[in-house]
């Protein structure tokens, strides 16, 4: 019996492979083009001084060029600064909303989701040039009026060294957090209502239920959350690129930003190149990291 | 039970607490919105500069002066909408098509080398998006030869990867016994993949299309890099153009922001169900 039936499935799988490779071959052409292609590249051009007629090998030059650098290094400072300053915050943020939405109506649940979620479907363009306005350093400025009435001087926001990082972070900490929210709600919901019913038998209040059981079960989700935010933070460069290009005198030069102006504003492709990979060994690194130290016991 | 004691107490009480929840939630969903709320109230002000307007966050004069400097600014300023608008429909389209093909392929058809393939996929996930924009800039540009067409803000993005896992996790939860009594009766597997596992997967199909479009739509990156003519630039190209030639036109520029932003407003309001379960969707998993 055994046999007919497995006869019967090779016979009913027959021609399956051809399929298989013609459902993928044009994922796979993209993915060879401008995907694999372009890495391989990247580590090639890394050890080249790039001209578009013919590179010439320069070894580790590229490499050495940048750790010599002191701008890389302070990019890298301020990346770290900024990547601190967001996204715990954020990562707060959600779970405190998460859990206050929580006990409200199925619909207000939704709407609040949507609400939250709705500045991002804003491009980071569209944003950015509403922001710039709220910073704008004059005594009419959105955010000076409102600091004003508290009976703060007016600041440069963007245009001073001391306030301009922490202009980029504010605007984070108000930008979007619906995805982060939705994902909190989702885990909230999946947790057994069987534990607070134990809970609840033993006489713990809500803080206590918070502590031994919401944080806990909720560990993966904000392990995810912290990966992927520490991950999208490390890449940040749109931001940077529009509000202060960076300056002034490059307090908000990250390190995404560094690597577009060494491409393409210096035409060194092959140190932005060098230093790209230099990101992406931080950035597994870091992931490595995280999950060696906080995910120990979490399953996947 | 739940993690709030809603049996216990009494209503008055749930009824100040849920109030004072909602209170808080309000005064959060109000900061996030501000912006937007600020965009679009300012951009029906007179097209002045900015020296000569006081803002105010209520709104007070109305008038589609704004719109139209914006639209004087460029002849091209109504084609950036029409270029976004291709871009991010064909690579929409494409990514539905080939991203669902590819997903059902690695998640339901037996070939040689699917879990090796389907790895490489995963690994380059994980590569930040700088390692590649140097190489994919020097290929579309300079080997291609291609610089400022539709094909070279469309080729990099036909199918992400992103997509084809997102559709391979949806896909792996249909069970087998569909598709090989399908298979029994007669079915090609592109049969299968079209009448079986694509209405199966509306939802996911779905979720895709509107994501992918989002983010074609809100793109600025890469548009910026590979177009050098107003006449190929997206909505957000142009809208930072305007933003750099005009710094002191307040009113025009969040116009322009408005602009941009806007129909993908409408596409939330209309679509929102999806939005939100297109966050779940990607990250159960993740």
């Amino acid at each position: 019996m055994a046999r007919t039936a497995s006869s019967n499935r090779n016979r009913l799988n027959r021609g399956d492979g051809a399929w298989g490779y013609a459902f993928i071959a044009v994922a796979l052409v993209v993915y060879t083009l401008f995907t694999a292609y372009p890495v391989v590249s990247a580590f090639l051009i890394s050890f080249q001084e790039y001209k578009p007629l013919g590179s010439t090998y320069i070894g580790l030059d590229n490499y050495t060029e940048i750790f010599k650098s002191s701008l890389f290094w302070k990019a890298i400072g301020n990346t770290v600064v900024y990547t601190i300053l967001t996204v715990p915050v954020a990562l707060i943020l959600s779970f405190a909303v998460a859990v206050m939405i929580m006990p409200l109506r199925k619909w207000m649940q939704t709407t609040f989701k949507a609400v939250y979620y709705l500045p991002a479907v804003a491009s980071g363009v569209a944003l950015s040039v509403v922001w710039l306005w709220i910073f704008d350093p004059m005594q009419g400025g959105i955010l000076n009026q409102l600091i004003g009435a508290f009976g703060i001087d007016s600041q440069n926001w963007l245009g001073a060294s001391s306030t301009s990082m922490f202009s980029l972070v504010l605007m984070s900490w108000l930008s979007s957090h619906g995805t982060s929210i939705i994902i909190y709600v989702a885990a909230l919901l999946g947790i057994d209502d069987s534990y607070y019913e134990a809970a609840d038998i033993d006489g713990a209040s809500f803080l206590q239920k918070m502590w031994h059981i919401v944080v806990p079960c909720l560990k993966p989700t904000t392990l995810f959350l912290l990966v992927t935010g520490v991950i999208g933070s490390f890449q940040v460069f749109q931001n940077a690129y529009l509000m202060t290009g960076g300056g002034p005198d490059h307090a908000t030069t990250m390190v995404g930003l560094l690597i577009f102006d060494t491409a393409f504003k210096y035409f060194e492709f092959g140190e932005a190149a060098a230093q790209s990979l230099v990101l992406a060994l931080m950035i597994g690194f870091m992931a490595f990291l995280q999950f060696k130290f906080l995910g120990k016991d979490v399953e996947y | 039970m739940s993690l709030y004691n809603n049996q216990l107490g009494n209503p008055l009480f749930k009824f100040v607490r849920n109030m004072i929840l909602i209170l808080l939630l309000l005064l959060f969903a109000l900061a996030t919105l501000f912006p937007i709320y600020f965009m679009i109230i300012s951009s029906f002000g007179d097209p002045v500069e900015a020296g000569a307007v006081s803002y105010s966050i209520w709104p007070g004069k109305f008038t589609l002066d704004s719109y139209r400097f914006f639209f004087a600014f460029s002849e091209h300023s109504y084609r950036w909408l029409w270029n976004s608008l291709i871009v991010a429909t064909v690579i929409m389209v494409s990514n539905v098509i080939f991203a669902t093909a590819a997903g059902y392929s690695f998640a339901k058809v037996r070939f040689r080398g699917s879990k090796f393939l389907f790895g490489m996929l995963l690994v380059a996930m994980m590569i930040p998006y700088q390692v590649t924009q140097v190489p994919l800039y020097i290929l579309i540009v300079n080997i291609f030869d291609i610089p400022n067409t539709y094909s070279a803000l469309i080729l990099p993005s036909l199918v992400t990867v992103y997509n084809i896992f997102l559709a391979k996790q949806f896909m792996s939860s249909i069970p087998n016994e569909i598709i090989e009594s399908a298979k029994v009766e007669g079915c090609s597997q592109l049969q299968i993949l079209t009448r079986i596992i694509m209405p199966l997967s509306k939802t996911v199909m779905a979720v895709m299309a509107i994501l992918t479009f989002m983010d074609a739509w809100n793109t600025f990156f890469w548009p910026f890099l590979v177009t050098n003519t107003m006449e190929m630039q997206t909505i957000q190209v142009g809208l930072k153009n305007f933003r750099f030639a005009n710094t002191t036109y307040f009113s025009p520029m969040m116009a322009g922001a408005t602009i941009s932003a806007v129909p993908m407003f409408i596409l939330f309001f209309s679509l929102q169900k999806y939005f939100l379960e297109g966050v779940t969707v990607g990250a159960v998993k993740g």
